[in-house]
């Protein structure tokens, strides 16, 4: 393999350049169109009303979504491994639905779903409003995020086996305290790994939730919503000074992830 | 008292994994299940701990019915072939797990590990992970959490099974003696008939999901019930519906009236043990064992002409199927020498 030194540096140069062109550039430019004119246009951007809110929202999505999709992704990936039925491909494919299905789409099932003559169009009619409102949001938010933890979770468990399981068992562990002292801890980086994942389709979510939402200013709109707004509004530091937001709180969610992991290997 | 277990069956999808098993281990006792891979040995004994639920039977510890408790309340300590540690612990911790769930006193906790750690001779070792120790200190130390809990039996599927062979034989001689010391009833798996016979008092001999015999190492060696029985505890040769072992086979020069006639066709020396094998008039191939005396007093060669006597035989009913199709001797073997010799007799 790495016998010719020339091939060696030459796939190096290739894999790099690659990286470079196609995710490097794009997010460095970002970065510098944002400061082109001082600090001062992206801060009044960011913290203006509707800015800050959208931020708020983002936040709040990912408070919901994300506890809610690691709980039910590890209760899931458990019945997947755990416990073998004939049903088990099935709902294998189902939870990879928001993977296939483009998340305009998505939007869109859950507007006819919930919209005007839709099967839950009761619940609007009642004053339970999820079209054009937080609620419609986090459903968007939860189905397009939904397969990350079990993916992540589901090849770990695999790894792992009973073993571990049943010795705890004989030893006089109930279910619970099984899940809590040995199976959890021994997925907790798939799991981890899935909740950044998570995280970060949650923060990012375009197609769905701009449906959904109607992309109100100060009310139903999220950060990307607001970047959207903002260039089409000719406000370009806005929408850049919003996007370097974003590009943020997902890169310090990875290092998050990177730091615990890191403390765990010393 | 001891472990009783009645009427056992246990099916997975096609294959009958228990099929009418019934055994008793007296209380106190080291006893070993010894059978070929799918025999049923591992099944019957993780449902004895809980661990796999019969299709119907019975399962009493201790004079208690067991059959319908769960594996936390059968008071077993279990330890599996590939060790089971728990690997984001300490070794500390791992053998403090089952107190910790019994909501032990920190201060009874750890004298208790202690004394533990000691006992499997792990006790500079309480800090490392389980990734740091090597196989045997792994299996010690599922061995000292089993125990920890003092549960009423001790239940161990091939524990040495992934270790090396000098490791493996060192802890059968601990094992036999951590036993003697501590008399609580154990029930071990092995494939392994020279380990079995070398670790337990009682040996349950399985096959096919059934058990062919139980009883002493010798009673077994000396009376098989079976042929499988014969065959497994040993090395067998067969003629026609006999049975003879290899070290009951005399060898002379003088044609002999009922003596078979044979020609010697190879002679192997596995140091004090020499392994002659021969073919007979009607093709059977059978081998017998010699000592070197013996061997020189005779002074064979590979091509000769010999009489072959055997000394004991034995015949079974013809209701179980032999072992092997061909009739010569079987696949029974005691070291990795006796391997190629059969498969290149074969």
């Amino acid at each position: 393999m790495g016998a010719n030194p020339a091939s060696r540096w030459g796939l190096r140069v290739l894999g790099l350049g690659y990286l470079t062109m196609l995710l490097l550039i794009p997010l460095v430019m970002i970065f510098y169109k944002t400061f082109e004119d001082g600090i001062g246009p992206p801060l009044d951007a960011i913290t203006s009303p509707d800015g800050l809110h959208a931020l708020k929202l983002t936040l709040l999505m990912v408070v919901i979504a994300v506890p809610l999709n690691t709980i039910f992704g590890v209760v899931c990936a458990l019945l997947l491994v755990r416990r073998k039925s004939k049903a088990n491909p099935v709902i294998d494919a189902i939870i990879n639905l928001p993977f296939a299905v483009s998340p305009v789409v998505i939007g869109l099932s859950l507007f006819l779903l919930y919209g005007t003559g839709g099967w839950f169009a009761f619940l609007g009619e009642n004053g339970i409003e999820i079209l054009f409102s937080v609620p419609g949001m986090v459903l968007a938010s939860i189905f397009v995020s939904l397969p990350f933890v079990v993916r992540e979770t589901v090849p770990v468990l695999q790894e792992i086996g009973t073993d571990q399981e049943m010795a705890a068992s004989t030893l006089g562990a109930n279910g619970w305290q099984t899940f809590w002292k040995i199976t959890l801890p021994s997925i907790r980086w798939g799991v981890a790994y899935g909740v950044v994942l998570t995280t970060a389709r949650v923060l990012g979510e375009f197609g769905a939730v701009t449906i959904v939402s109607g992309s109100i200013s100060g009310q139903t709109q999220t950060l990307p919503l607001f970047v959207e707004k903002q260039y089409a509004n000719f406000n370009s530091t806005g929408a850049y000074g919003a996007s370097l937001v974003l590009a943020l709180l997902a890169l310090i969610t990875l290092f998050a992830m990177n730091l615990l992991k890191r403390k765990e290997d010393a | 008292m001891g472990i009783s277990v009645e009427g056992a069956n246990k099916r997975f999808g096609d294959f009958q994994a228990l099929d009418d098993v019934s055994i008793d281990v007296p209380d106190g006792s080291l006893t070993a299940l010894l059978g070929p891979s799918g025999s049923g040995k591992s099944t019957l004994l993780r449902a004895i701990a809980g661990l796999e639920d019969l299709d119907s039977g019975q399962v009493t510890i201790n004079g208690e019915d067991a059959t319908a408790k769960p594996a936390q309340k059968r008071g077993v300590g279990f330890v599996f072939q590939h060790y089971a540690a728990f690997k984001h612990m300490t070794v500390y911790d791992n053998v403090a797990f089952g107190l910790k769930i019994r909501k032990w006193k920190k201060q009874e906790t750890s004298r208790r590990v202690h004394e533990l750690l000691q006992l499997v001779q792990l006790d500079g070792l309480a800090g490392r992970f389980p990734s740091q120790l090597s196989g045997g200190q792994r299996q010690r130390m599922a061995l000292a959490r089993a125990l920890a809990v003092e549960p009423q039996v001790l239940l161990l599927d091939e524990p040495f099974g992934a270790l090396d062979a000098k490791v493996r034989k060192d802890l059968r001689t601990w094992l036999r003696r951590l036993h003697d010391e501590m008399h609580v009833t154990t029930i071990f798996v092995t494939h392994d008939q020279e380990e079995a016979m070398d670790v337990a008092g009682q040996l349950v001999v399985m096959n096919e999901g059934r058990v062919e015999q139980s009883g002493t190492a010798d009673e077994l060696y000396e009376q098989p019930a079976t042929e499988f029985v014969m065959s497994f505890v040993g090395e067998v040769n067969r003629l026609g519906e006999h049975f003879v072992r290899p070290h009951d086979m005399s060898v002379s020069l003088d044609r002999d009236d009922g003596a078979e006639e044979a020609m010697v066709q190879r002679i192997v020396a596995l140091g004090f043990e020499i392994r002659v094998e021969f073919v007979l008039g009607d093709g059977t191939e059978v081998w017998a064992q010699l000592t070197r005396a013996e061997l020189q007093k005779l002074e064979l060669r590979e091509g000769q002409i010999v009489y072959l006597r055997p000394g004991q035989t034995k015949s079974f009913s013809g209701d179980v199927p032999p072992p092997d199709g061909d009739g010569a001797s079987t696949p029974q073997r005691r070291d990795g020498g006796d391997d190629a010799e059969v498969s290149a007799a074969a």
